[in-house]
């Protein structure tokens, strides 16, 4: 009986010794750190933390729609009005107003930009490297979270965009959109069902990729304890649990009119 | 007396880097329950040569778990379902007569298929090659334990050392990362006495090498699960740390940690 002639060897076609990518010109420090894949997941991970801080505070303010008409500088006004201009006005007479905002807005921005041009890169090299099965898949560890952080991004950032020319720009009809009137203009828009819905939704994508973000941020910083590894998953659950309640509680609490808008309240 | 399984294989068969694959059903009749996976490729590539057949190329070298030659997926699991356990160390019993076995090879753009379940590994060789070595000017054999090494840091580079290569955790990454294979052979030399002299060369030059041929990782933590050897995550952080490091630390003052 012949004995099979399987090879254990790998020979010939030597195809495999070309690399994928080409060596790129190295720039100098620090760019040549965001011209590497393990830079730009470094980068991720640190505009990622920025933008989860972002979201964090955003949910935080937006609690003061639920606080109402409150007595301010002797005038009565809305609470989340109050908080909006409070924030135009930071560090007042050391600069004029609206000014750190704007830096706090353009360090926004940046994270913003760099997340969003590292995600796509990122992605695009994993769809150059990667080389679908055929059979099907049995995942072990991967979860509907980590693999659809590219979808969720887009999503979310579709309804950014949305949400900026909604209440930021008042460029969505529907209702009256007047500056810097925040409760009057969160009551107007989510009061709308389909807007409600689109903003529920978008913050299911949002606190999906916020689970995923949080638990990977620590591997791609290199932070890394054995003794606290365990607290990753729940510290994940943790943050994204409480970004999506607080922002759904927002047009459920529109819908119910247990967050309403007034104006005779206003007249005192 | 082993029991006998009855199984069809679906398994890729592709002649050659460029020719055309597809899914070929075979019946295995008759396997020994104690056979091995790759014995019981054995037996069917022993019926098809006797009917004239073009028998499955398959990898394989030792056998025994060590080499790393081995390793296909096995219905849609890198080296089958057994946790830790190479393809060549997974045992028919661990299937059930009538079973259907989908035997796929590896898949990565770096990982061109030779024939049939057979892929070129070599962009692993070339990560190793780029530093995985202590470059040492060899005079006289120092005493054994000249060095001390604190025990956890042995266990620590041992546990990284563990890895065979046989290319799993690329296999089942979604991004067909290799970032478990380099932070071992990172963490193995980088967490020795011997290896801190070139710890930042190597880890910058290794990673650079990797990410030539490999993408990039996104923590789905699909690697650890497929390992033979089962190699920690931890080391890729490790690794991203030194690399970062790498950049930032000027090397002459790098002694001072
Ligand atoms: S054949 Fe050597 S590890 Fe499986």
């Amino acid at each position: 009986m012949a004995a099979p002639t399987t090879t254990s060897a790998v020979t010939g076609g030597n195809s495999a010794s070309r690399p994928l990518r080409p060596t790129q010109r190295k720039l100098p420090f620090p760019a040549s750190l965001y011209q590497t894949a393990v830079g730009k997941k470094w980068v991720m991970a640190l505009t990622g933390l920025m933008l989860i801080g972002f979201v964090l505070v955003h949910m935080a303010g937006n609690l003061k729609l639920y606080l109402g008409v409150v007595q301010h500088q002797g005038e009565l006004i809305y609470d989340a009005d109050a908080y909006g201009e409070s924030l135009r006005e930071l560090l007042v007479p050391i600069v004029p107003r609206t000014h750190l905002l704007w830096v706090l807005r353009l360090g926004l921005i940046g994270a913003f930009v760099l997340h969003i041009h590292s995600a796509y890169s990122l992605t695009r090299m994993n769809l150059a490297t990667n080389f679908a099965y055929e059979s099907k898949r049995d995942w072990l560890a991967a979860n509907f979270a980590s693999r659809s952080m590219r979808y969720t991004g887009v999503i979310f950032l579709a309804y950014l965009i949305f949400h900026l020319a909604d209440l930021t720009w008042g460029l969505i009809p529907g209702y009256e959109w007047e500056r810097g009137e925040i409760q009057h203009n969160v009551v107007g828009s989510l009061s709308n069902p389909v807007v409600a819905i689109i903003y529920v939704v978008a913050n299911l994508a949002l606190a999906m990729h916020i689970y995923h973000g949080i638990y990977s941020m620590f591997q791609s910083l290199g932070i890394n304890n054995p003794r606290y590894n365990q607290l990753r998953r729940p510290l994940a659950i943790g943050v994204a649990t409480i970004v999506l309640v607080g922002n759904v509680s927002f047009p459920i609490a529109v819908l119910t009119n247990i967050i309403e808008y007034d104006p005779s309240l206003l007249a005192g | 007396m082993s029991k006998r399984l009855n199984l069809t294989l679906s398994v890729w068969r592709q002649a050659g880097p460029s020719a055309p694959g597809s899914f070929m059903t075979y019946h295995a009749k008759n396997i020994p329950d104690d056979a091995s996976f790759l014995e019981m490729l054995d037996i069917v590539n022993e019926e098809l040569i006797e009917t004239g057949e073009v028998p499955i190329e398959f990898p394989h070298d030792c056998r025994e778990g060590i080499c790393g030659t081995c390793g296909v997926m096995i219905n849609g699991r890198a080296h089958g379902q057994e946790k830790g356990t190479a393809a060549c160390q997974l045992h028919m019993r661990k299937f059930s007569d009538g079973d259907t076995i989908v035997i796929e090879p590896w898949r990565a753009r770096a990982f061109p298929i030779v024939r049939d379940l057979v892929v070129d590994r070599s962009p692993l060789d070339k990560i190793v090659a780029a530093g995985g070595y202590v470059s040492a000017p060899t005079g006289t054999a120092q005493d054994a334990n000249e060095t001390p090494i604190p025990k956890e840091v042995a266990d620590s580079a041992m546990d990284a050392a563990a890895c065979i290569g046989c290319g799993a955790c690329v296999a089942a990454c979604p991004n067909s990362a290799a970032q478990l294979f380099t932070s071992a052979k990172l963490w193995h030399l980088n967490s020795l006495p011997q290896g801190q002299a070139e710890r930042f060369r190597r880890t910058e030059h290794m990673v650079e090498t990797m990410e030539q041929f490999f993408g990039s990782c996104t923590n789905h933590g699909e690697c650890t699960e497929a390992c033979p050897k089962e190699i920690s995550q931890d080391f890729i952080a490790y690794m991203n740390r030194d690399y970062i490091k790498s950049q930032i630390v000027n090397r002459k003052l790098a002694g001072q940690k």
